[in-house]
């Protein structure tokens, strides 16, 4: 035992975070507890953890959160359907526009909507650019996590050039705001599929070009190799969804096994491993952005003219020419902006697989301008709750590179 | 034009397709659970996207654990555990979302809370249930009993008040000076 030890004085402050020592444990005296976060540069967004370690390895530990909670299940209470549109961007802030979709198809299911059919594609569209971007910044910062900053920066490039893409529907980058319930705020410019389909072209190079640098990299496969396992049991006990169970061999794809909007009628493949570490869910996610592109070019081909809101008068914004021109239009203008359209009692559970795993919302409407419950259910929530579990017995810098892996985002986990 | 109409993209073959088989299920919770079931809404003659089945609270562990292990079941998935406050005589009702990962059927459990009750929990049924209870408790100050650790989550742990309730206002703050000391019993 060390000379330097001492009994914990309750009366010291400091001393209440003093392990105390077992005697016949030669180690013991090197148990520290430590504080992650909640602004540790590593820690995505303000997250924090408490560790228990011995030397460098983690032995135990638990996460903390909540510090950008916004309470946006109460704003969902307060605010009409239509005003919460833009509530759900600031979710998961990398896919932005996965979670504008899910939120209206949820309402849309109260309401009973279908959407037009281009308003569905150019949806799709959006999903499977958003899926990209999300993985592309996954991938990179996991990379970045475990010291490859270079690697980073060629999917960086093409994010930005997907941003424009989208900046080109909806004028904004991050919070885009692009779907309104029954339909989308804008059409797509003409020929944006083509733009599409030569982005596609080039990120597939790009794609390509990054497999090469990183896939069979020594070093990196080496360091995320067995790295925060979650096998399938605790995917399962754990709820855990999307890439992390993929990579664990849980062979499911809410696009594929729940077909929503057309994703029956396109062709893709659900990619799986089989040990869940932090190798396999970058495997995973790399051939997710290979299938989105795939999807992104079949999608392309499908855009076709026609109208892009439904023609439903309880959610279509009229348009300014007859606001300006007529006093009905005039009127239904200033009801939908001041009261907000009703939805019919009911409630439902609307999910889709976004970029992260399975992300929910569940409605409960009685019959108001605004809803009774808004639940949502956000991936990174389960996600992180896993992380402790995963990170037992590994050493610090491996936890690091298990948060990257599991793509955790605060807006979405705090709400 | 509602929740009863058929959505083509958003899910709307859900009643053709496991219609018979959300029929064979209930009855065979009906049978097993008898007088502990208080309701079970069925789509299409509720508004709702999936059956619900509302459970006496003593046997919600029961009955999730019966969900997740019975073979006609299988819903071994936990999508999600929030609650509602109907403003009502019991309060609240705590909702389970589930899925079943073989055959992508959902459905949804309910249990009726009146004010101060203690519900049991489902961290027996599933581990990950853990934090999905604290955020219901954070939330409406529901407590689950025999919980690893039934504490705040979102907010902070000298919050007073539970936000998602519906007497709870829009304005107001509370201010702490610091964060939560790490807290050594938690690792043990």
């Amino acid at each position: 035992m060390s000379e330097l030890y001492r009994e914990a004085d309750p009366s010291q402050p400091n001393d209440r975070y003093m392990v105390t020592p077992d005697p016949d444990d030669l180690w013991e005296d090197s148990r520290v507890i430590i504080n992650l976060g909640p602004t540790h540069p590593a820690m995505h967004g303000a997250l924090r953890m408490v560790a228990k370690i011995n030397g460098e390895n983690i032995e135990k530990s638990y996460c903390e959160f909540g510090y950008t909670h916004r309470a946006k299940e109460k704003l969902g209470e307060q605010r009409t359907y239509h005003q919460f549109v833009v509530f759900t961007d600031r979710l998961n802030y990398c896919s932005a526009l996965i979670n504008n979709v899910t939120y209206s198809m949820s309402v849309e299911k109260l309401m009973g909507i279908q959407p037009p059919e281009r308003a569905v594609w150019i949806r799709m569209a959006c999903c499977e650019l958003a899926r990209i971007t999300d993985h592309l910044i996954c991938v990179g910062i996991g990379a970045v996590d475990i010291g490859a900053f270079s690697y980073f920066l060629y999917g960086f490039h093409q994010r930005e050039e997907a941003y424009t893409l989208i900046e080109k529907l909806c004028g904004a980058r991050l919070t885009t705001s692009y779907t309104r319930i029954g339909g989308l705020m804008y059409d797509a410019p003409e020929g944006w599929e083509t733009e599409l389909k030569a982005w596609v072209k080039k990120t597939r190079a790009v794609v390509a070009e990054m497999d090469v640098l990183l896939t069979n990299n020594r070093i990196f496969v080496d360091r995320t190799r067995g790295i925060g396992p979650a096998d399938k049991e605790m995917c399962l006990e754990y709820s855990l969804s999307g890439p992390i169970a993929r990579a664990a061999g849980i062979d499911r794809d809410l696009r594929r096994d729940q077909p929503y909007m057309y994703y029956d009628q396109l062709k893709f493949d659900v990619a799986t491993g089989t040990e869940g570490d932090v190798y396999e869910r970058y495997l995973v996610r790399m051939e997710e952005i290979r299938q989105s592109l795939n999807l992104l070019d079949q999608i392309a081909d499908r855009i076709k003219p026609g109208p892009i809101w439904v023609d439903d008068k309880r959610v279509r914004i009229p348009s300014k020419v007859d606001v300006y021109n007529s006093m009905e239009a005039m009127i239904h203008h200033f009801k939908f902006f001041m009261r907000g359209f009703e939805v019919p009692a009911g409630e439902a559970y609307t999910t889709t697989e976004a970029s992260n795993g399975e992300l929910g919302f569940y409605i409960v409407s009685k019959g108001a301008t605004m809803s009774h419950r808004m639940r949502i259910r956000g991936p990174s929530f389960w996600h992180y709750q896993a992380l402790s579990d995963m990170s037992e017995g590994q050493k610090i810098a491996d936890m690091v590179a298990t948060l990257g892996s599991i793509n955790i985002i605060a807006g979405e986990l705090d709400r | 034009m509602n929740i009863f109409t058929e959505i083509p993209t958003n899910g709307g073959n859900w009643k053709t397709k496991y219609g018979d088989v959300w029929k064979k299920q209930v009855e065979l919770v009906k049978a097993k659970f008898g007088a502990a079931i208080e309701e079970v809404r069925m789509p299409g003659e509720y508004p709702t996207d999936v059956p619900t089945i509302i459970v006496k609270k003593a046997q919600i562990a029961e009955l999730l654990s019966f969900l997740k292990t019975d073979g006609e079941c299988a819903y071994n998935f936990l999508a999600d555990i929030t609650a509602t406050d109907e403003q009502a005589e019991p309060r609240f009702e705590v909702v389970y979302n589930l899925c079943a990962l073989s055959s992508s059927a959902r459905i949804r459990v309910k249990c009726r809370v009146a004010e101060g009750e203690e519900v049991p929990t489902a961290t027996t049924v599933w581990k990950g249930a853990d934090w999905a209870e604290r955020e219901v408790y954070d939330m409406y100050g529901i407590r689950f009993h025999a919980h690893p650790n039934m504490r705040r989550i979102l907010m902070d742990y000298r919050w007073e008040g539970y936000p998602l309730r519906k007497d709870y206002p829009l304005d107001g703050y509370q201010l702490f000076p610091d964060s939560e000391p790490p807290d050594p019993e938690r690792l043990k």
